[in-house]
């Protein structure tokens, strides 16, 4: 087992030797680069990483270029879980026949991917990956949305979302279901460890990546990344939105160990209404039309309901 | 831990699955990363038993689909060691994405297909579609006519593409159920010997060489995808046939078996010709054999390599013959076979006068009979007596109902 890396303060944080280059492509405000540095910065240990299609790996390994200062593959869309097992495989069997290059490493296996390469296209393989066990990371960068292509929605679209395959109109509020459950889903493939973290909150997020780096087994993360072109705000107020998706409820905080055991892991001191959270993005603007507005009640309750099934499941201890 | 060598036999019974799971076990696999499809799953299941007993050492990765097996190979073959799985027909469609990833990627994979129908309607039974499916995908394709030769190409399938000069996968093809399932004597190699051909695994940007970090599988668009497609098409034409040529020198040299790029069988004086591929080789063999004796000087060529295709090899092989039958084993779905364009290919701007006709037989699995080769003979020596093709360039044999002809 490797020493996990002591982290003080952000400013140190946020200054470790980075292994994802600023120089990207990714847009201004984007909060899936944050997330990646907080990820990789979490360990010192060495990295083998993956990318799933979509706008991290679009804008981070153009040829000639590369952002990665790590073993970085991208293969496909639906893919990107499979390709970090199977290096995964390939480190384990060298292990055992003594041909590893650097026998004395203790490397990372993490594969990045959208909640479009997640959720949808690629849910077998990651589903397929978490039941053999391997020992690796998925990280979800979940801005709910197919952003790479333009915003379609994916089944992480909430319900009233204006996405382009799912837009509001004059009679539509947009998207008609709510997001699927996907840490649950993950959970209950018995997996050591699953959890939702958010860019803001930085200490839980490194907590939860260095446990989830040090269990044995596979490990799943869903990772809130607001998106400022689909979700439609101002590119300076990412962490602002963060902090409405966290302190709103509308993504809580929480870990499952073992596939049972659930604990949330951030209570916001001052809970803020939903429609704060839905204000501050263009999606949602339709939902504050006269017609609409008990939609935004809907999803109060919704949030309420959830909360109140995450706090009895981390009461039930099951 | 450690492995246990297995004592074979100077002549086994085996069946192409257990051949080419023997020749994995040899050449000790460090990921296979597989799932199970009629008729190719007896070899991962052989590989899996060696597993279990202690005869390899490695990891076998059973995953939810082809696609994921393909993915995981990848992956895995990207992390640099020694990769191989198994697959035939609806398998290998679902895994055509990433064969195209694989070999962009210039990874070297082998992949053993064991050849079968596409659905739909559904078949599980031998053709050569899913082979044509993979011919434009950038992986080397051998293509094994027995058992022996299925354990054998699989050793020159590691060889060729694992050579840092080509650095491209390999599939190893061989019939469904006529040869992956028909058990005939197999000449074995020891262990040792059979490692030694193929050597060690010698890793390039492998990303678990933790002092060079690298990335696989960038993104490149009208800049540049043009320039990477075009280099792996010139390795493809240029690289890969001297290597395969070399390795079957090397072969020889080790067992005495040899093989060719384009397998030429009484050819030397022959008149009229049969191309194909796959268990039809032999029966044509027979037959060409016995038109021999009815006085019409039949040859046989049976392509090896079917990617990179053998333009020049084809060309020789058919300069001198007066009449020429391609085989199909694939529906060409609305166009002439494969194999009848590729040779029109390789003989127009030559020398020859050949008359070339098409042939498609055998879809799902239907027997190639001795009647029906005869008469393809027999029509192709009318041909060369009349100067001129007098039926149609394609027609389907072995099917019911009226003749169906076109073109």
């Amino acid at each position: 087992m490797s020493e996990m890396k002591k982290i003080k303060n952000l400013k140190e944080f946020s200054t470790s030797a980075d292994r994802f280059e600023g120089a990207n492509l990714l847009c201004p405000g984007c909060a899936h680069s944050i997330i990646v540095r907080e990820v990789l910065n979490a360990t010192n240990d060495d990295l083998v990483l993956s990318a799933s299609t979509g706008c991290l790996e679009v804008c981070t390994a153009v040829y000639p270029y590369t952002s990665w200062d790590a073993s970085w593959i991208h293969i496909g869309f639906e893919n990107g879980s499979t390709a970090v097992a199977g290096a995964e495989a390939m480190y384990k069997a060298l292990k055992t026949k003594g041909r590893l290059k650097q026998p004395d490493r203790n490397p990372k296996f993490v594969s990045f991917a959208g909640d479009g390469a997640s959720y949808d296209i690629g849910f077998q393989w990651i589903s397929g990956c978490m039941e053999r066990g391997h020992n690796i990371m998925h990280v979800v960068l979940d801005n709910e949305v197919y952003a790479n292509t333009g915003g379609q929605r994916s089944s992480s679209t909430p319900i009233g979302s204006s996405a382009t395959t799912s837009p509001a109109g004059r009679v539509s509020y947009g998207e008609k279901k709510n997001k699927k459950d996907m840490v649950a889903i993950m959970a209950s493939h018995g997996i050591p460890y699953s959890a939702q973290v958010a860019p803001n909150k930085w200490k839980d997020m490194v907590k939860k990546i260095q446990h989830g780096m040090e269990v044995d087994g596979p490990v799943f993360i869903n990772a809130v990344s607001p998106c400022t072109t689909e979700w439609k705000f101002d590119p300076k107020d990412t962490m602002l939105l963060t902090d409405l998706a966290t302190d709103s409820l509308v993504f809580p905080l929480y870990e499952i160990i073992d596939g049972h055991e659930l604990n949330i892991t951030y209570r916001p001191k001052n809970v803020v209404p939903v429609e704060e959270y839905l204000a501050a993005q263009g999606r949602f603007k339709h939902l504050f039309k006269d017609e609409y507005k008990y939609l935004i009640k809907e999803w109060q309750e919704r949030v309420d309901a959830n909360w109140a099934y995450l706090n009895r499941r981390e009461e039930a201890r099951v | 831990m450690a492995f246990d060598k297995m004592e074979l036999r100077d002549i086994e019974v085996w069946d192409g699955n257990f051949a080419a799971a023997q020749a994995l076990r040899q050449c000790q696999i460090d990921v296979v990363s597989a799932y199970p499809i009629t008729p190719s799953t007896p070899i991962v299941e052989g590989y899996a038993k060696f597993l279990a007993d202690g005869y390899v050492e490695g990891e076998f990765v059973m995953v939810e689909s082809e696609h994921a097996a393909m993915s995981g190979c990848i992956g895995a073959s990207a992390a640099g060691g020694r990769v191989a799985t198994a697959t035939s027909s609806q398998g290998f469609a679902l895994m055509v994405e990433t064969l195209y990833q694989a070999s962009g990627m210039r990874l070297p994979i082998v992949l053993n297909v064991v050849n079968r129908a596409l659905a739909a309607p559904l078949n599980v039974n031998g053709d050569h579609s899913d082979m044509y499916l993979g011919r434009d995908s950038g992986w080397i394709q051998l293509d094994a006519y027995s058992p022996q030769e299925a354990y054998d190409l699989n050793f020159i399938a590691f060889r060729v593409a694992e050579d840092h000069d080509v650095r491209l996968p390999c599939m190893v093809h061989q019939d469904g159920f006529m040869t992956s399932h028909t058990a005939q004597g197999v000449h074995t190699m020891d262990d040792d010997t059979a490692y030694g051909f193929v050597g060690d695994f010698k890793p390039m940007n492998d990303m678990l060489d933790f002092e060079h970090p690298v990335t696989h599988g960038v993104q490149t668009e009208e800049d540049w995808h043009f320039e990477h497609k075009a280099r792996q098409h010139n390795d493809l034409m240029t690289k890969v046939m001297p290597k395969i040529q070399a390795a079957f020198d090397d072969f020889e040299k080790l067992t005495g078996r040899k093989y060719n790029i384009v397998e030429k069988y009484d050819m030397d004086d022959a008149d009229v010709a049969v191309v194909c591929m796959g268990t039809s080789v032999e029966t044509a063999r027979e037959v060409a054999l016995e038109m021999r004796e009815k006085g019409i000087k039949a040859g046989v060529v049976g392509l090896r390599v079917v990617r990179p295709f053998p333009f020049f090899e084809i060309q020789e092989a058919l300069k001198d013959v007066k009449a020429i039958a391609a085989l199909d084993r694939s529906s060409p779905n609305g166009a002439p076979g494969m194999l009848f364009n590729e040779i029109a290919g390789a003989l127009f701007n030559t020398d020859t006068k050949a008359l070339l006709s098409g042939y498609v037989y055998g879809l799902g699995g239907r027997d190639l009979t001795k009647k029906h080769l005869t008469d393809l003979y027999t029509e192709l020596q009318a041909n060369v007596d009349a100067g001129k093709v007098l039926t149609p360039l394609q027609q389907f044999i072995g099917v019911r109902g009226p003749k169906l002809a076109f073109l």
